[in-house]
């Protein structure tokens, strides 16, 4: 009995193959774009997890000074004290435009080693002590790192480890500082023993060790202090965890926009299927069999569908990797592996979503079919009754969820509630889209005096219930689309305006090292031209990194200078050394306001005279005055500096400097280069969100095809009424073009107001709590447009293969509506 | 007896009536016997062929299909009683759009598990249905379509045949040849036939007549 009731009810498909495909195809993208935007997350935060491990090992319980650097006569002091201790010497290493972080650690002290290089991580490499020791030295580095080593290093013994994070590399400390020329320098002492001075050595230091006893901390000079393990590095995980969740939002966003299509299209199967259950059930099928029959097949269908995802999100991700990897190293300063990674729980989650959406897209049509009385004639127009009586109840539920969503807003702070804000006002406006379509179309009909315009509005509202997924579906992805379109060009208008003010000096000049900078500045300065030196000192807040540069007191800062607020006197009162000028983002992070002071190492100027603009910067930036900067930390390097030139200079200065100098032509950047390499990192950043937001409409589209060519068995007894009284069908097929862009049309501006509101929310919500700045809305009218007339597009293409059908449909098939035979 | 009514009745709600559709219905049907049941449009034919068929419930009364009362019967009783004991021969069809049409004669049979490959195929042969078993529903005019409900329904040899106005679509020639071959295969497998129909001339040939008007069996 199941295997012919089964066979009956696959048989559909057969005869329906394209709703079949719509089916898969609305399930695979579905999963497609879900797991695609899962894969990249799960890439990273592997990445992460892979990179914290490791650094975690280089992160015990170590003596530091809070503000600066230890000498290297402290670490002897220490020693002679009784301290075990092993030193970390950190820094950026610079050369020829590129640029690598470094991790100097003392391989004969550290236990550490044999945990982070096991053998096997370094190709067994048994002369890894020898290489690593002697000359010319030897770097530790993940194989894909090596690819972004400044030339310089590659005359070094490179070993590549897996269990290094991308964009690291460890050596001796001995060979870390003589690159960064930090002969003296030490980032921290990481304790070996469990006490303090006259411990024994311990190979288990780290961050699970008991700190000193209070006396041995006493006897600690003034500027060292014991930082416990685990807090030197801020965890990526934090700084990137809301570019994953805007990646998740996305991503969930277009699951759902599948999930109309997979609705759309299991309600209509299911209606359509009516008068076969009905006789199934008549012919003695048990109705629990017929359900369990119906379940397996959307169960099968689902995994099918979903297989064919993630193969296709699999290769959508590896695609779009690499891209997200140079957002997530250019905008948050933390590294992911660019090739992708297969892994069973990502397979096995895409499957589970995939069959949780089936069931919730199936859960509808199987409660009306549990509700179906055997008897009831099969009606291909009831469900589009029931639906209309439902908008009603659907436009309630759209306006409590979007009074949720503002609730939520003014209750819930930072990230989740700008997220709930978004998610209540987008399904909510959803939800009231077939309301608000059916007034609409309601009242033209009703203005309304030509008979066959009456018959075109009152036939689009016939056919609102069977396009209305489709159509929420088409508004949010248009609203999507104008919201990130508008948040991101807002981003590129200010970020060029602020590349502008920031790169305002013509001319940046990199030089080998600090004699060299500065004697070309003397020179430079002889010249009778401006050289602005970029000098900074790098230290740890309690907010995390931070950069505090010294400026020299010039026109070019004050005329340009990025501030978004300031005190009027601010540039005299930096000058005169009695405060700093902070970025937006450490403001915020440290809840400053002008006149309030920063917590910064005795000596420093603290109270706040400005904040200014710091685009794309993940850490805290400051500025004093360089007076100040060199007051306070007098060892600085002067190796860059910025020059400003009459234009026409320009190239002769360039080639003065090489001559002269010989500083290589890489080390010389001139402003034009240099704001279109920062333009194509911002442009880099925002392929995911094009490419998603793309993907997107594109799914949306495909919803309205699918829904259109699908519907098109019950437009028939519809059009043949009108055609018999004298309509032609080519008047029927342009009618028929003319109301699928009428619908989309009005969706389209109805997602405009949405779209608004969604960059609104990105823009001032989001953004301010995911990168610590607020940018200004900007309005891109021209883009809107562009939009609407893609969405236009879409919907005369999808209206299209129907339209041709109606326009070369024999008259017999249109008969047939007025016989029994149909 | 194979069907056995006793008083039943019947209420439709918003019927509009202010009556019973069925007020206290009761007859008897013996194995190899037919019956025509007539009645104006609205009389309550189909509806009592409906709760013979174990579609629907009814009021009070019972009804005894092959010696079982309907009345009580859950859900899944009334499925196996459609299955293995009932055909019905729907006055739109009801064949399968998607099956072709050899699988929609063989349908109900294979449901209640006694397919007869000879047993299709006579009856295929009898109906003129031969050359036309590998067509789908929409490549049938509706009096070939009328002809595979009926074969469907001959193929599960039931113990009942309902049948709801099964000849309307024919003409006057093929009307006669399937009533006849409906008949001979009633005599055959000695069922019972309970046929509705607007025809007085169709009801003659079968061995009984009923007229049902106002709720009440003449």
């Amino acid at each position: 009995m199941m295997r012919a009731a089964f066979h009956t009810l696959l048989s559909y498909w057969s005869r329906h193959r394209f709703q079949l495909f719509a089916l898969v195809a609305g399930l695979a993208l579905a999963t497609t774009l879900w797991s695609a935007v899962q894969a990249i997350n799960g890439q990273a935060r592997q990445s992460y997890a892979q990179a914290q491990d490791f650094l975690q090992q280089l992160d015990g319980t170590s003596l530091v000074s809070p503000g600066g650097s230890l000498h290297l006569s402290d670490y002897v002091t220490l020693k002679r004290q009784g301290w075990k201790l092993t030193p970390v010497l950190e820094g950026q290493y610079r050369n020829a435009g590129q640029s690598i972080d470094l991790i100097g650690i003392d391989v004969l002290t550290s236990p550490q080693v044999a945990r982070l290089f096991p053998a096997e991580s370094l190709g067994g490499d048994s002369d890894f002590l020898r290489g690593i020791l002697h000359e010319p030295g030897g770097i530790v580095l993940h194989p894909e790192t090596e690819k972004l080593l400044p030339s310089v290093l590659k005359e070094m013994q490179i070993f590549r480890s897996e269990a290094v994070p991308l964009g690291l590399a460890v050596a001796d400390i001995s060979l870390v500082s003589r690159l960064l020329q930090r002969p003296d320098d030490l980032s921290r002492l990481i304790l070996l023993g469990d006490t303090g001075p006259g411990a024994m050595p311990s190979a288990d230091s780290g961050a699970d060790m008991r700190p000193p006893d209070t006396r041995a901390l006493a006897s600690l000079p003034a500027h060292i202090k014991l930082a416990p393990g685990g807090t030197a590095r801020m965890n990526p995980g934090t700084l990137t965890e809301s570019f994953h969740l805007n990646l998740t939002a996305f991503g969930f966003l277009s699951f759902i926009v599948g999930l109309f299509i997979v609705q759309g299209t299991i309600g209509l199967a299911m209606e359509q299927r009516r008068g076969l259950l009905r006789t199934l059930r008549c012919l003695g099928l048990p109705f629990a069999q017929m359900i369990l029959i119906l379940v397996v097949e959307i169960t099968l269908i689902a995994v099918a569908s979903a297989f064919i995802g993630l193969i296709l999100g699999y290769f959508l991700a590896a695609s779009l990797l690499p891209g997200v990897a140079a957002t997530l190293s250019g905008l948050y300063g933390a590294e992911v592996s660019g090739a992708l990674s297969l892994q069973p729980a990502w397979i096995l989650s895409g499957l589970a979503m995939t069959l949780a959406g089936a069931s919730l897209a199936s859960a509808h049509a199987f409660y009306t079919l549990w509700k179906l009385p055997i008897l009831q004639a099969p009606s291909t127009q009831a469900r589009g009754q029931r639906l209309l009586q439902s908008y009603t109840a659907w436009a309630a539920a759209g306006i409590g969820l979007s009074l949720g969503g503002v609730l939520a807003l003014a209750l819930v702070e930072g990230l989740i509630g700008g997220f709930m804000f978004l998610g209540g006002v987008m399904l909510g406006a959803a939800l009231l889209l077939p309301y608000v379509l059916w007034s609409l179309l309601g009242m033209a009909q009703a203005r309304t005096r030509a008979p066959l315009m009456q018959w075109l509005w009152a036939d689009a509202r016939a056919q609102l219930p069977g396009l209305s997924l489709a159509l929420m579906a088409l508004m949010l992805a248009l609203a999507t689309n104008i919201g990130v379109g508008t948040m991101v060009s807002s981003f590129r208008l200010t970020f060029v305006d602020w590349l502008d003010q920031r790169l305002a000096a013509d001319l940046y000049v990199t030089t080998l090292d600090d004699a060299q900078g500065a004697e070309v500045q003397a020179w430079l300065s002889q010249q009778g031209l401006t050289v602005l030196p970029i000098r900074s000192k790098e230290m740890q807040h309690s907010t995390g990194q931070l950069k505090i540069y010294g400026l020299r007191d010039d026109e070019l800062y004050r005329n340009n200078w990025p501030m978004i607020s300031a005190r009027p006197e601010a540039w005299d009162l930096l000058v005169q050394g009695r405060g700093v000028l902070v970025s937006e983002q450490l403001a915020r992070r440290a809840d400053l306001q002008l006149g309030a002071h920063i917590d910064l190492p005795a000596g420093w100027p603290s109270e706040i005279l400005g904040i200014y603009a710091d685009y794309g910067n993940p850490h805290g930036q400051a500025m004093v005055s360089l007076p100040q900067l060199l007051k306070n930390a007098p060892d600085v390097d002067n190796l860059r500096f910025a020059l400003r030139l009459d234009p026409t200079q320009v190239k002769q200065v360039i080639n003065m400097l090489q001559e002269r100098f010989e500083i290589p032509r890489e080390n010389i950047t001139q402003k034009d280069l240099a704001k279109a390499r920062s333009m194509a990192v911002f442009d880099q950043t925002f392929l995911i969100t094009d490419a998603l937001k793309l993907l997107t409409l594109a799914v949306a589209s495909f919803a309205i095809f699918t829904s259109l060519a699908t519907l098109w068995n019950q437009r028939l007894p519809q059009l043949a009424p009108v055609w018999a009284m004298g309509v032609r069908r080519r008047s029927l097929a342009l009618i028929d073009i003319l109301r699928s862009l009428l619908m989309a049309g009005l969706t389209a501006l109805l997602a405009l107001p949405l779209g608004l509101l969604l960059s609104w929310a990105l823009l001032v919500v989001i953004n301010t709590a995911a990168f610590g700045w607020r940018l200004p809305v900007y309005l891109f009218p021209m883009n809107w447009l562009a939009l609407v007339l893609l969405a236009l597009l879409a919907a005369g293409l999808a209206a299209l293969l129907p339209a041709w059908r109606l326009f070369r449909i024999s008259p017999s098939e249109l008969l047939k509506v007025f016989s029994s035979e149909r | 007896m194979v069907l056995s009514i006793s008083n039943v009745s019947k209420t439709l709600p918003n019927s509009g009536l202010g009556r019973p559709i069925l007020d206290q219905v009761s007859l008897q049907l013996s194995a190899g016997q037919s019956l025509a049941l007539t009645g104006e449009s609205g009389s309550g034919k189909s509806t009592l062929l409906h709760l013979v068929g174990a579609l629907d419930g009814f009021d009070s009364g019972e009804i005894h299909l092959d010696g079982i009362p309907l009345s009580g019967l859950q859900e899944a009783a009334r499925a196996a009683l459609r299955r293995l004991k009932v055909s019905i021969v729907f006055q739109q069809f009801n064949i399968i759009p998607s099956l072709d049409v050899a699988a929609n004669i063989a349908l109900h049979a294979k449901l209640a598990g006694r397919y007869d490959a000879s047993l299709q195929a006579h009856l295929a042969d009898r109906l003129g249905l031969s050359a036309l078993l590998s067509r789908y529903p929409e490549q049938l005019s509706g009096g070939q379509q009328q002809r595979v409900a009926i074969a469907r329904a001959l193929a599960l040899r039931p113990k009942l045949l309902l049948a709801d106005e099964p000849t309307g679509n024919l003409d006057e020639d093929s009307s006669d040849a399937v009533l006849a071959l409906m008949l001979e295969l009633v005599q055959e497998s000695d069922s019972a036939l309970f046929l509705v129909t607007h025809s007085p001339r169709i009801a003659a040939k079968l061995d009984r007549q009923l007229h049902l008007s106002g709720g009440k069996l003449r």
